[in-house]
């Protein structure tokens, strides 16, 4: 799947696109298949989202997770601090970044 | 130290208000990314791997209590509550709100600090040798030198979009603290044999994926030219220095690929035409910004002589203070390593007793070292124990400094976007097992460094261990090297052989502690060792 | 005259800070400009050396100096020493030229200004003089703080 991630422009947080707006829980981020660029020049354009860009992931029973070790880091925060960790994604557990 | 005048700070202050506008334009979709990215890039903000990230300029690594107060206020108020200190004496904040960003640089003007040109193709803050002004070997103290540049290169007309990022850092003493010769300009302040000051300038060194040394270019710049010398180094780099690949377009290259001869000929010509221009500032300039360097009133008929009856006090004596100019005092560093942390990282109430301290112990001073650790400069010898106490109860007593333990790494795939592998987590295994195993104590002075990618930000071609993070097949793998300096006795790490994973990294630094322990003869540090015997002997076996 | 324009009219100058008339020729290339005798106007890209002008500054009005991208600066060098070798006339940053480069710009010697996409002319003036006071000295007239310091 092909999934959209970006930082929101007034705070930097990392944020997953979910189908309608942004989300910081990639587990509710939405498989943008072939809108992806169309997508991503909308919302970079409106200014709801800053640096967005597309990334592949697999669908798991955790929810999508990115092809990509950093864009898992990004999901769930520093390994070296796990005091830091996204709540809702931290369960996924720190195996799931590595 | 150097105070603000009202000409310093209106011009921060000035910044400030910019900065605040250029945000404003941003937000209101005045600007586009493109364009704003190199405003705030010369603001020293970032958007890193979680979020946007504020670099503040130290300059030469010099703090009063007051703003090491701040630099920890603004971590509880705007950030999670910790920093991270750098190699190059900066502290980087990871959780930024670009909405936050220019009340925080108000703050920091309140204090007379920013963070202006921590980033970006322009000149950055100048570093020094964090023990400036107290150490026994210095020459002079080298900070007025560094402000003087500061001020020369704030703003800097001509200098704002060169080809690339550009690091200066200036020392005074034959022993180099700040890696000067791994710097696009460094400046050592010597005197000649009439008595009289003047500037080295070596220029090209850099690390990155090309590391350098750089070669002596001028070996004597009278102080009251020095100004000029550095306009003409930059002249020739903003005219000259490659724009068509980005990775070939730091002043190292450009030297290389002209000669040192050639590039030193063009500096010479453009310095005989800008000595007519009245670029030079006067030299009662120098002379103001010195008389904020005299040294503060030490006392006199000191003890010489710690009570070493406490054997952990006694270990961190011999391994964290050294040697002041001043009988009856020490300099003694706060090892920003404790084992099995994250190097250089401090927490909020960390920062605030280290300023505490600083005002208690050390005439209002600390300073931040290249690595990653903090100073406080002038501690008198009788009260070390009390200061050692205070800091071992905090976690900051570490008696580590340039052991193994002692690890400077960069922040890596656990917050750098530019990473291929993580290097906080391999640093805190490798304190770890040295701690564990005692061997760390045995090994003596042995720097090792990490840098996450091939940017070199970790310095690890300058580690007497040396350790690459790589990306193997979307896996994370690490390189050894061996045999860098960054010192007096510079010289560039080479490459051990194939990589390791995380665990066998680990293994592998043991193997070659070992094999170290087993034929160091007398005195011979790690590098010592490894320069006598040649890589063979290394390889043979980490790879058999 | 010119053997070609490269297309900047005197329409395009948005912003100028001369007395004088505005001169209505075009510029030419550093080549074509070498080759000639007589043309009083030329248009120095980045990878151009300057310093080929310094020996005809006396029959130059006009010198655009093109950034194709604001991220390069050699435009700012070029500038810098075409006056500190004398030059009087006309010096015209064309291309990408944003608000927030104005003031470098000026400090090194431009004054005039003819930017591919026209810039807002409050955030523009707002930018020239957010600043009091320079540190150092350049190709303007501004007195750096080193020197108010010490009369
Ligand atoms: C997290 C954000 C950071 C990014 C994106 C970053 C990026 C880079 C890049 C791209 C280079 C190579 C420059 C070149 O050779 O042209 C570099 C070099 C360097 N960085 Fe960083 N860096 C970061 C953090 C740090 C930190 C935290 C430190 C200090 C601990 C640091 C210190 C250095 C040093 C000392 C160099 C080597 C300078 C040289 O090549 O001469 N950087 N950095
Ligand atoms: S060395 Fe690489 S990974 Fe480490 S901070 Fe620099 S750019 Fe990031």
């Amino acid at each position: 799947m092909k999934i959209l991630t970006g930082n929101d422009l007034k705070t930097g947080a990392v944020v997953w696109w979910d189908g309608s707006g942004w989300s910081i829980h990639i587990t509710e981020a939405a498989d943008a298949g072939e809108e992806a660029e169309a997508i991503l020049a909308t919302e970079e354009a409106a200014r709801r989202v800053n640096s967005a860009y597309a990334i592949d992931a697999e669908q798991t029973e955790n929810g999508p997770r990115p092809a990509h070790i950093k864009d898992r880091v990004r999901a769930l925060g520093p390994t070296v601090r796990p005091d830091l960790a996204v709540p809702a994604v931290k369960k996924v557990g720190w195996d799931w970044v590595i | 130290m150097y105070k603000y005048d009202h000409y310093d700070q209106a011009m921060v202050d000035a910044r400030v208000e910019e900065f605040r506008d250029q945000a404003r334009r941003r937000l209101e979709g005045k600007l586009t990314e493109d364009q704003f990215k190199p405003l705030r890039l010369q603001n020293g903000l970032y958007l890193q791997l979680h979020a946007y990230m504020l670099r503040v300029a130290i300059p030469y690594g010099t703090l009063s209590s007051m703003q090491m107060h701040a630099l920890a206020d603004i971590a509880d108020k705007y950030d999670r509550g910790y920093g991270h200190f750098t190699t190059r004496q900066n502290i980087q904040y990871n959780w930024i709100k670009l909405e936050d960003a220019a009340d925080i640089l108000a703050d920091l003007a309140k204090v007379e600090m920013h963070a202006i040109q921590t980033s970006g193709n322009c000149i950055r803050n100048i570093s020094s040798d964090q023990y400036a002004g107290a150490a026994a070997d210095e020459v002079v103290d080298p900070r007025p030198y560094a402000e003087l540049l500061r001020q020369w290169s704030t703003f800097h007309p001509e200098f704002a979009y060169l080809p690339r990022k550009f690091k200066i850092a200036v020392i005074a003493s034959e022993k180099d603290r700040a890696a000067m010769r791994l710097h696009d300009i460094g400046i050592n302040i010597v005197k000649n044999d009439a008595g009289e000051l003047g500037a080295s300038f070596y220029v090209g060194g850099g690390m990155g994926r090309t590391p350098m040394i750089a070669p002596l270019i001028r070996d004597f710049v009278p102080l009251n030219q020095m100004v000029t010398y550095a306009e003409a180094c930059l002249r020739v780099y903003n005219r000259h220095g490659r724009r068509d690949n980005k990775y070939k377009a730091r002043i190292k290259i450009l030297v290389h690929e002209m000669g040192a001869e050639e590039y030193a000929r063009q500096v010479e010509e453009e310095f005989a035409h800008l000595l007519d221009q009245g670029v030079e500032p006067p030299f009662a300039e120098l002379e103001r910004i010195r008389s904020f360097f005299q040294p503060p009133e030490f006392g006199t008929g000191l003890t010489e002589k710690a009570d070493r009856s406490d054997p952990d006090f006694a270990l961190w004596i011999d391994r964290n203070c050294s040697p002041h100019k001043a009988p009856g005092y020490v300099s003694a560093a706060i090892s920003l390593k404790p084992v099995g942390g994250i190097p250089g990282d401090a927490t909020a109430a960390q920062m605030h007793l280290m300023a505490e301290l600083a005002k208690g112990y050390s005439f209002d001073e600390c300073r931040v070292t290249h690595a990653q650790n903090i100073i406080l400069p002038h501690v008198e010898i009788g009260r070390l124990h009390e200061l050692w106490t205070k800091l071992d109860e905090a976690g900051l007593g570490t008696a580590n400094l340039d052991n193994i333990g002692d690890i400077i790494a960069c922040p890596g795939l656990d917050y750098c976007s530019l990473a291929n592998a993580r290097s906080i987590p391999v640093s805190q295994k490798i304190s770890e097992r040295f701690a564990s195993n005692g061997k760390g104590e045995l090994l003596g002075e042995l720097k090792l460094k990490i840098s996450g990618c091939i940017n070199a930000c970790g310095h690890h071609h300058a580690g007497h261990i040396g350790i690459l993070g790589v990306d193997r097949k979307g896996t994370e793998n690490y390189q050894l090297l061996l045999g860098g300096s960054e010192a007096e006795d510079v010289s560039l790490a080479k490459i051990t052989g194939p990589g390791f994973n995380e665990d066998g990294i680990v293994d592998a630094i043991e193997t070659v502690a070992d094999l170290y322990l087993e034929r160091r003869e007398d005195g011979e540090r790690f590098l010592d060792t490894y320069r006598r015997l040649g890589m063979d002997p290394f390889k043979e076996a980490l790879y058999g | 005259m010119a053997d070609f324009d490269l297309g900047t009219g005197r329409d395009d100058v948005q912003l100028r800070f001369r007395e004088d008339e505005q001169a209505s020729i075009a510029a030419v290339t550093v080549d074509s400009f070498l080759d000639q005798t007589d043309a009083e106007a030329v248009r120095i890209e980045p990878g151009d050396d300057a310093r080929d002008l310094l020996p005809h500054l006396a029959r130059l009005r006009l010198v655009e100096v093109n950034f194709p991208s604001y991220t390069d600066g050699r435009g700012y060098s070029a500038a810098r020493l075409l006056r500190e070798h004398g030059y009087t006339g006309e010096l015209r940053a064309v291309g990408d030229v944003l608000v927030d480069q104005l003031r470098y710009m000026r400090r090194c010697g431009f004054d005039a200004f003819a930017p591919e996409r026209p810039l807002d002319e409050a955030d523009a003036a707002a930018a020239l003089e957010r600043y009091d006071h320079v540190y150092q000295a350049a190709a303007d007239e501004a007195v750096p703080i080193w020197n108010l310091r010490h009369g």
